[in-house]
């Protein structure tokens, strides 16, 4: 379980985030909510290493750890997909899941070993494409998707944080992403999303954690809870 | 989980699937291959001296300077920069090589090892201005343009021109020819060596129950190769032989291929140029490849220098002028090197530097005018770039 406690940071004169808690349990998926300049990037950065927050703790399994850079993320295992994907267009399917951690042998590559890693993966996930062999840019948008969150599999993470996923996505693309969400979650990952989407969210997450400027405001059972109850903890209306 | 989504067998593209990736701007070299076909069509129709064996192997003497600098061009293309600097650097470690080896007799293969190692030293310097200090390459290596060609002039001093000894080791070097038995024991040593790979290539994809193409497909592809060799192997040796200088160009061209497409450091080469930004998130040391490229540039320049200085059997003020750079550029470019970063393949700058001498040299036998020539050369540059533009919308959806 990696969980963050009282985290807070600010920026000059903003407070972006003031003690703010958040669970995150294998197999799960939490939605992170909010409105623009709520702290949901910036929570985000600080488990990622992107940010070190002032004060506040990262535990993972009860062991506090420090993480202060993408690097050390990385190597405790929490993987981010950013919301521009990060993948090199002209390279094929193959070459950007295993970018900068490519399997060789004195600098050789191996590409029949990663060939079969990347088939191996994408017929577990589910994910469709015709021929892993062409250059990412002749993909749909969902399937670019697909790839960049395949990719951050590649590092055997526990913790995989998906930015913005289905932003640009039309419905049928967005459907295949929330698919390929729910099986993270059965694959025992878990998984932090976060969206604008409330549709999405309610569709996919286990559980929506609410923020709203800069602090906790709220955390419901997606099972239980109605569109409203999060709209009104999200605006801050029921207050 | 379902098999639906491997494909058991990878099959040939269809009439329609190859469509479609061609107006996704995946050509390949398909159109310098027809343009070189026209080309050969054209003047050989118009001078009938223009295909024969004497004159093709003047071409592939001609081919081998430029062709060679317009590789460290592409190095450097590859990642969407561009190095000006190419022609002055190769015409500077020419003379460096040549005052080494005429005024201070140092031996020739070590004063071409010290040329080569300034051309790495010029290329690390241009890459940490671009790097570090962020300066624009085109100007970094427009400044190189200028002010290298400004140590060449002073390195020459009041002569203007260093002659090599006509029997001395580099003069030899565009002198020399392969014997018969060895220009056909290489050919077909290379048809075996490529007709291997893909079988076992094949055979290890299958082991790893990966798709594959049909045997005979590997098979076609070896006997491609097999007929182009024989066909070069044959006309050349109806003159002099085959050229050594061919020999070195072309095993720059198929080593640095290897390099690019079967090494991390030629997969990151393509991912820097494809998306810097996510090589660099990938944990990519960006600034490494860049330089890098630009140590390549300037050595493959220094050694095009060389096998110039070695063709001219002297060095003077116009080594490595202005011509040799835009010319360099524009074999890239045609060749199907990408302005624009992350595509091309070394086959580029063989592929480019023949259309672009074809023209030069086709011309010069029909004697038209040196406006013309330009001007030609210049339509096929705009229409070569024209292609990589076109081809570069059509592959972002």
């Amino acid at each position: 379980m990696i969980r963050a406690e009282d985290i807070s940071k600010r920026y000059g004169a903003v407070q972006a985030l003031e003690g703010v808690s958040l669970d995150l349990r294998p197999g799960e998926v939490v939605a992170l909510v909010g409105d623009n300049g709520a702290g949901k990037s910036t929570l985000v950065k600080a488990i990622s290493g992107v940010i070190s927050p002032d004060s506040g703790e990262i535990t993972i399994d009860e062991r506090p750890v420090r993480i202060g850079n993408p690097h050390d993320a990385q190597a405790l295992g929490i993987s981010t997909v950013y919301q521009d994907l990060a993948l090199c267009e002209n390279l094929d399917v193959v070459a950007n899941l295993f970018l900068g951690s490519e399997r060789r042998r004195w600098s050789v590559l191996s590409h029949i070993r990663m060939e079969r890693a990347t088939r191996d993966l994408l017929t577990q996930l589910d994910v469709r494409i015709r021929d892993i062999r062409v250059p990412v840019a002749m993909l749909s948008g969902g399937q670019r998707q697909s790839v960049a969150i395949a990719r951050a599999l590649i590092g055997e993470p526990k913790l995989v944080i998906l930015d913005e996923p289905t932003a640009a996505l039309g419905v049928e693309q967005t459907a295949q992403v929330l698919g390929l969400i729910r099986r993270l979650r059965d694959r025992g990952l878990a998984v932090l999303l976060i969206s604008h989407n409330l549709a999405d969210v309610r569709a996919v997450s286990d559980r929506v954690v609410v923020l709203r400027l800069g602090r906790n405001a709220g955390e419901f059972r997606t099972a239980d809870a109605s569109q409203e109850s999060i709209v009104a903890a999200i605006t801050g209306a029921a207050a | 989980m379902s098999a639906t989504t491997v494909h058991p067998t990878r099959k040939p593209y269809s009439p329609k699937q190859a469509v479609e990736r061609m107006r996704r701007g995946d050509l390949g070299a398909w159109p310098v291959v027809g343009g070189l076909i026209a080309i050969a069509v054209v003047f050989g129709s118009l001078n009938e001296h223009f295909l024969s064996p004497e004159n093709l192997t003047n071409l592939a003497l001609q081919m081998a300077a430029t062709g060679t600098i317009s590789l460290g061009i592409i190095m450097v293309l590859l990642l969407g920069e561009i190095d000006l600097a190419a022609g002055s650097v190769s015409g500077l470690c020419a003379v460096i090589m040549t005052i080494m080896n005429v005024r201070h007799g140092w031996n020739p293969l070590l004063a071409i090892v010290v040329a080569v190692a300034a051309g790495a030293a010029i290329g690390l310097l241009h890459g940490l201005l671009f790097t570090r200090i962020r300066m624009p390459s085109f100007v970094v290596t427009l400044a190189g343009l200028i002010g290298w060609q400004g140590l060449l002039l002073f390195l020459l001093g009041e002569g203007g021109t260093i002659n090599l000894p006509f029997d001395g080791f580099v003069a030899k070097l565009s002198d020399t020819w392969l014997p018969p038995w060895l220009a056909w024991t290489l050919a077909v040593a290379l048809v075996g060596a490529y007709g291997g790979s893909l079988l076992l290539g094949r055979r290890l994809r299958l082991a790893a129950d990966l798709p594959v193409g049909p045997a005979y497909w590997a098979v076609v592809r070896a006997g491609f190769l097999a007929v182009v060799l024989a066909a070069a192997v044959a006309v050349l040796q109806a003159d002099r032989g085959v050229p050594l200088l061919l020999v070195i160009f072309a095993a720059l061209v198929v080593l640095l291929d290897l390099v690019l497409r079967h090494t991390t450091f030629g997969r990151w080469m393509y991912a820097v140029g494809g998306n810097a930004e996510a090589a660099r998130r990938a944990g990519i040391n960006v600034t490494r490849i860049r330089v890098l490229a630009f140590v390549l540039s300037g050595s493959l320049a220094a050694f095009g220098g060389i096998l110039a200085a070695s063709r001219l059997s002297a060095v003077n003020q116009s080594s490595g002028g202005s011509d040799m750079l835009l010319m360099a550029i524009a074999a890239a470019v045609i060749g199907g090197t990408s302005l624009f970063g992350g595509r091309g393949r070394t086959y580029a700058a063989l592929l480019g530097i023949l259309v672009i001498q074809s023209i030069t040299n086709g011309m010069l036998l029909l004697n038209v005018d040196s406006s013309v020539r330009y001007m030609v050369t210049a339509s096929v540059l705009a229409l070569a770039v024209a292609i990589d533009s076109l081809a570069r919308r059509g592959s972002t959806p």
